[in-house]
């Protein structure tokens, strides 16, 4: 056969149009959206710091320092001046020298022009474990000399650095994001799945279920359930639970949306076919229901992502989901709940708060994007 | 519409009972009860009183089995409307709880028509005017109302009132009306304060709405009744008022069925930022301090209430919309 295709003139030939599968389409489709396109490159960063968060942070999130109370955020420099009027490319900080007025019991800081910490890229700092099983002590960035310390997002009540606790903590709040949705798939997908392809009074029982969880107010019951778990449990227990609680919600929508599916599928000819060829109901599901609509179930997957964020957030806020030793952006917003903390470092709220906003966001345009580009129909 | 609202009312049994099962379970979770926190109490100041633990044991079934614990507590609501009492204020539960409730639903209701008299026009004018600035504002608004959380939007507004419009923020009055009686100048105070819950707890909801109303007018706006209608000379804003958006309205109005229990959520997040005199900051503290009785008359009726506001949003589109009345 190649001997024949080599002695075809392929010149005079017009060009066969290239033949895309349906994921390369949906892929071409999805490129086009530029801010959903966009977003996959804001998630992938966000995971990549969740993962190798130690690494990107530039100090021990929990080292306190007593000399940076409430430490506000501190620029990054470029130029060096010496004192004989030359200047030289050096990124630096400016040392913060602190003040305490006596009689208010406030502390001011002033960055000292004079005196810096010069910065680097791959510089060495505390010891810690990459991926769990790696001892290292290289990070992205920060100090050279590992005993300077720089707040770049400003610093907590302990003197504790408030960027390094972000980048820790997005690996708590991200991945309670992935393992919710991944509990939420499949209680959605095989309640769905039962209620779509078999119908009748089973069918009728579990809408009924779906019906009452989305008509009772999920804070208050989220709020009773979070309240007791008991404060003294292991943090990897109270991770596991708070997951549990913010994925009961997040399945009733996945199962709906399955189970439209299936009904629609069910009478579908290509259904029949294969039925009628003898397979199992079972091989059907697997074989021709669930890849047809498995875009679908992504792109609805990745819309609860930022849900559950923001529920694990609101329950830590509160003080009744994760606790204190666990970070998250949640126990991180925590520090900033009365006004006067706020006042006094607005950065407690900031520097968290645009966090939760950039992940939510990301996630939900990557969402969006995917939704449309896994419908056909879309215009 | 008879056979409709009888047939809803049915479906409701089942919904309340499974509300009030679901509640008992959650308050009944936290091992031990306030009963060996209080016996703690009262030995470590001397006066354990016998007499007194017997009593409120026998009353509320404690250290039996949990479904006639649960028995007496229901009947205890169904019979004489009492609630119990709150262990730890040593009060009534009926006087603590309805000022409070009355608070979160005026709050839920009053968020309600401000996201329905915000969402409706900017939704009309997105659909409109398609891809225009306007458009693209109102999009990038409902994202962002979505992506903040509301305890957060509450934590921002209160530093902005406070930082640069020196307002007094929490509570709902200025601290010097709290105790006065109601006048005119309280109530000027109080919708000076109300403002901010109300705008806080109603944005994601306004968003999402102006998602949905820009939607389905979009579904409608090129239908060839529009194309009829402006070929008879009709002016363009009577012409959208008077069909598309009437159509477009319908599966606007059901959504109030799932916004009023994001609205209650959003209330009581917000209201323990805000320090406002309504049900969540008395159902956390209770929840905290295992006042199993307030807290699980707090959810219980703050569900049913929530169950209820479904089922009359749910009746009135059956009134709005024929269809669903015979389905």
């Amino acid at each position: 056969m190649t001997s024949v295709t080599e002695n075809i003139p392929v010149d005079n030939e017009p060009q066969a149009p290239e033949l895309l599968g349906p994921r390369a389409l949906m892929w071409r489709k999805f490129r086009r959206h530029r801010i959903a396109y966009f977003s996959l490159w804001i998630v992938g960063i966000i995971y990549f710091i969740a993962l190798f968060g130690d690494f990107v942070a530039p100090q021990a999130h929990d080292e306190r320092n007593r000399r940076a109370i409430f430490a506000p955020p501190q620029g990054i420099h470029f130029i060096v001046e010496e004192e004989d009027g030359s200047r030289h490319f050096q990124i630096h900080a400016r040392r913060l020298q602190m003040e305490i007025d006596r009689a208010t019991m406030r502390r001011t800081y002033e960055e000292d022009p004079n005196d810096i910490i010069p910065l680097g890229f791959f510089v060495e700092g505390h010891e810690y474990d990459l991926l769990w099983m790696i001892p290292s002590n290289t990070h992205l960035f920060g100090p050279v000399d590992a005993d300077d310390h720089v707040y770049f997002f400003g610093s907590d009540r302990l003197g504790r650095d408030i960027l390094s606790r972000i980048i820790i903590g997005t690996k708590i709040s991200m991945s309670i994001g992935l393992v919710g949705v991944a509990i939420s798939l499949i209680v959605g997908v095989t309640l769905g799945g039962i209620s779509g392809y078999y119908g009748g009074w089973i069918d009728n029982i579990i809408q009924r279920l779906i019906e009452f969880i989305r008509s009772i107010p999920t804070i208050p019951l989220w709020m009773g359930l979070a309240a007791a778990i008991p404060l003294d449990w292991p943090p990897l227990r109270t991770y596991f639970v708070v997951t549990i609680i913010v994925s009961m919600i997040g399945w009733t929508s996945l199962a709906r949306e399955v189970r439209g599916k299936f009904l629609s599928l069910r009478n579908e000819d290509f259904i029949t076919a294969a039925r009628l060829d003898g397979l199992t109901d079972w091989q059907v599901i697997r074989k021709h229901m669930v890849p047809s609509f498995s875009s679908h179930i992504i792109a609805s997957l990745t819309l609860a992502v930022p849900l559950m964020i923001l529920a694990e957030t609101s329950l830590s806020f509160l003080g009744i989901g994760l606790q204190p030793p666990i970070v998250s952006w949640g126990t991180l917003l925590k520090e900033a709940q009365n006004i006067r903390t706020i006042i006094e470092a607005p950065w407690l709220l900031i520097a968290p708060g645009t966090m939760i906003v950039i992940a939510v966001l990301a996630l939900n345009f990557l969402g969006d994007g995917l939704r449309d580009a896994a419908d056909p129909h879309a215009h | 519409m008879l056979g409709f609202l009888l047939r809803r009312l049915l479906y409701m049994i089942p919904t309340v009972f499974l509300v009030s099962v679901v509640t008992f379970i959650i308050i009944q979770l936290p091992p031990g009860d306030y009963l060996d926190t209080l016996a703690a109490e009262m030995s470590d100041s001397g006066g354990l009183d016998e007499g007194t633990m017997q009593a409120l044991t026998e009353q509320y079934g404690l250290g039996q089995p949990i479904y006639v614990q649960y028995y007496k507590w229901m009947s205890g609501i169904l019979l004489d409307g009492n609630f119990g009492i709150s262990f730890e204020r040593n009060l009534p539960v009926n006087d603590l709880i309805w000022d409070r409730l009355g608070w979160t639903f005026t709050i839920s209701i009053l968020t309600l028509l401000f996201i329905w008299a915000v969402a409706l026009p900017i939704g009309i004018y997105s659909a409109v005017r398609k891809y225009s600035v306007g458009d693209y504002a109102a999009t990038f608004f409902g994202f962002i109302g979505l992506a903040v959380p509301n305890f957060l939007l509450a934590l921002v507004m209160m530093y902005v009132a406070f930082k640069y419009f020196g307002q007094s923020v929490g509570g709902l009055v200025s601290p010097e009306y709290l105790e006065e009686p109601w006048s005119w100048e309280k109530f000027v105070d109080l919708l000076k304060h109300i403002w901010m819950p109300i705008v806080v707890v109603g944005t994601s909801g306004a968003a999402a709405l102006i998602r949905i109303m820009r939607a389905n007018l979009l579904d409608e706006l090129y239908r060839p009744y529009v194309v009829t209608a402006r070929a008879k000379g009709m002016s363009e804003f009577q012409l959208l008022l008077r069909y598309p958006v009437r159509v477009a309205l319908n599966p606007f109005v059901s959504t109030i069925g799932w916004i009023l229990p994001t609205l209650v959520s959003g209330e009581i997040i917000v209201a323990v930022v805000m320090n406002l005199p309504t049900t969540g900051p008395l159902l956390l503290r209770a929840l905290l301090v295992q006042d199993m009785y307030l807290a699980g008359s707090l959810i219980l009726i703050v569900s049913l209430l929530t169950v209820l506001g479904t089922l009359i949003s749910d009746l009135l589109l059956a009134w709005i919309d024929p269809r669903i009345r015979y389905q």
